[in-house]
């Protein structure tokens, strides 16, 4: 297996971690404000320093690793669904159903996806669960036309005409045969998704339309630094790395699957 | 050409048709009215305001007839007047288009003239330490937030250092320069935005450019021109590299609605007035009417980054048979 690969997987092993023993690995309280130590630098006491209500920033961004990661899977997951669904019924249908089905995929990508999220969000809460919605429900069109273009080729198989051949019905066939034979590009793009999604919600919650205070993500943390720019660095350090490492760490993750899958 | 254009005409007004209905529905997405919406978030819309956007969207009548009325006043570009400011938003629009497109252009033009050359020579040096150090470059590129860049070269560069204005496209005293200060005003202004969004989009360029040049390094035409004893450098920057170009004029194209999407971030970051700005104030003050106008020229503005590339694609590739398109 490739270094780098093996690099994307303890990155996310360790975040994985992280998110999961929250509760113990964080020395302090999230949400507890200390007025006496109002933006202190890193120190043995809070080694990440504190923020501009005295919080450990340390804390908080182990707390805002369960939200940045659960945003980001449960976003896939929903754009996944979708994707998975729309993409095999165009596929193995075809006719106007596919038509239709690319049509509305082609319409989709027209939109500059940042605009549209941005747009709903405006309309609704920007809620925790509005975001991972809004975010799956945008970013499902690659996925689709991966799965239209993989079960096209297998349709055409000996085993799915044999499947036919002994009376099987088209949703088994589909659920039971073309779509776990059609995964592998489309497991490489929901691992480049999770990347893709922790981008866009730690974007949204930097613009102050995402995760609200004071509930803690990346983004909004980046957010207060940037406020206190020039009197707190660590602010803007430490959430920034934590974003970069952890989308490098899927992208290292997706293509090493990519590799180990298609070739 | 003639069947290609009036193939490709029906197909873009059924992708216009359905940009207008989706960007229809966002606004009905809203629980209840987005009148009643907006007096709860937003004291700062009158009654005035609400009737307003009332009858901007006909929201006393049946779906069909609210769309079909909003699809008419579409057709005339008439989205209706900003909550803000009571000023047409098309106007508001148009007035920020264009600062957004400099940038843009100006960003594109370097990712082009330093990712076709990174992806080339990488390709070129496959598995060398050049290669794997611009792996890991790309792979860098693509992990760094924008935001997060934007801060940190706003925080030293701008904050710290003061090399660089680090807000707005031009200075106070602007108007009293001279025509060579004004340009050299503007361009100290633009160098870090441009520079961000330069680097969000230099890794797929480079990445892609990278992969196409070794897939075309792999073709029998190649070894037939080793085969004949060309130098080495003709065959890399004469046959393949021609070749290897043609599906970045595509990426190029289907870039353009993630170059859009990214103004928002750094234009609001720099406090730039263009049309990322725009719609992220308008966002944050629940100016519909300028929402709605901003997400479909957005669209528009993609559909026709598109068709662009189609076309010089089939203009520059001559194996490629417009009519068997679409």
């Amino acid at each position: 297996m490739n270094k780098l690969t093996i690099f994307g997987i303890c990155i996310v092993g360790f975040f994985l971690i992280i998110a999961v023993f929250a509760p113990m690995i964080a020395p302090y309280n999230p949400g507890q404000i200390d007025i006496d130590n109002i933006l202190t630098p890193p120190s043995g006491q809070h080694i990440f320093g504190t923020d501009s209500l005295g919080r450990d920033l340390f804390s908080r961004m182990v707390y805002g690793t369960r939200i940045s990661l659960m945003v980001g899977f449960i976003a896939v997951g929903i754009a996944a669904l979708i994707g998975v669904a729309l993409g095999a019924i165009a596929g193995y249908y075809g006719g106007w159903l596919d038509a239709f089905i690319m049509r509305f995929i082609d319409i989709m990508l027209c939109f500059p996806t940042f605009f549209l999220i941005l747009a709903v969000i405006a309309l609704l809460e920007p809620s925790i669960i509005n975001i991972m919605v809004i975010i799956g429900a945008t970013s499902w069109m690659g996925i689709a036309r991966l799965m239209r273009a993989e079960i096209l080729s297998l349709k055409e198989r000996d085993f799915i005409y044999a499947e036919k051949a002994i009376g099987a019905g088209s949703s088994r066939i589909i659920i039971k045969h073309l779509i776990p034979n059609a995964m592998a590009p489309v497991l490489v793009s929901i691992t480049l998704g999770v990347a893709g999604a922790i981008l866009v919600e730690s974007s949204l919650s930097f613009l102050g339309i995402g995760v609200q205070p004071p509930t803690p993500s990346w983004g909004n943390i980046l957010s207060e630094g940037k406020a206190v720019m020039g009197a707190g660095w660590w602010m803007m350090i430490f959430p920034g790395l934590a974003i970069f490492i952890t989308v490098l760490g899927y992208n290292l993750l997706g293509e090493g699957i990519r590799e180990k899958l298609l070739k | 050409m003639g069947k290609y254009i009036f193939k490709r005409a029906i197909g873009l007004t059924v992708l216009l048709l359905g940009i207008t209905i989706i960007t229809f529905s966002v606004i009905h997405i809203a629980p209840g009215k987005p009148t009643d919406l907006q007096a709860q978030f937003n004291p700062k819309v009158s009654m005035e305001a609400r009737e307003r956007i009332a009858h901007l969207y006909g929201l006393d009548k049946p779906l069909y007839v609210q769309y079909i009325e909003w699809l008419k006043r579409f057709a005339r570009l008439d989205f209706g007047i900003s909550f803000m400011d009571s000023r047409p938003v098309m106007q508001k629009i148009l007035e920020r288009i264009p600062i957004t497109l400099t940038i843009e252009l100006f960003s594109m033009a370097f990712i082009l003239l330093i990712g076709i050359p990174i992806g080339v020579t990488s390709a070129v040096k496959e598995g060398s330490f050049y290669d794997k150090a611009m792996t890991i470059f790309v792979f860098v590129g693509f992990a760094v937030p924008t935001f997060w860049l934007s801060l940190i070269l706003m925080d030293f560069i701008g904050v710290r250092w003061g090399i660089l204005p680090i807000s707005g496209i031009k200075s106070l005293e602007f108007e009293k320069f001279g025509f060579l200060e004004k340009i050299i005003d503007l361009s100290r202004h633009l160098i870090l935005p441009v520079l961000v969004s330069t680097f969000g989009g230099l890794a797929g360029i480079s990445r892609y450019m990278r992969s196409s040049m070794l897939s075309v390094l792999k073709q029998d035409y190649i070894r037939t021109a080793r085969a004949k004893g060309l130098a080495e450098k003709d065959i890399l920057y004469k046959h393949a590299l021609k070749n290897a170009l043609l599906p970045v004029v595509t990426i190029l194209g289907l870039s353009v609605p993630g170059l859009i999407g990214g103004s928002v971030i750094f234009e609001s970051i720099f406090s730039i007035p263009g049309m990322g700005r725009l719609f992220y104030e308008s966002v944050m003050a629940r100016d519909y009417p300028v929402i709605m106008g901003v997400l479909v020229i957005g669209a528009i503005l993609t559909l026709l980054g598109n068709l662009l590339a189609d076309i010089s694609y089939a203009a520059v590739d001559p194996r490629i048979k417009l009519d068997d398109r679409i």
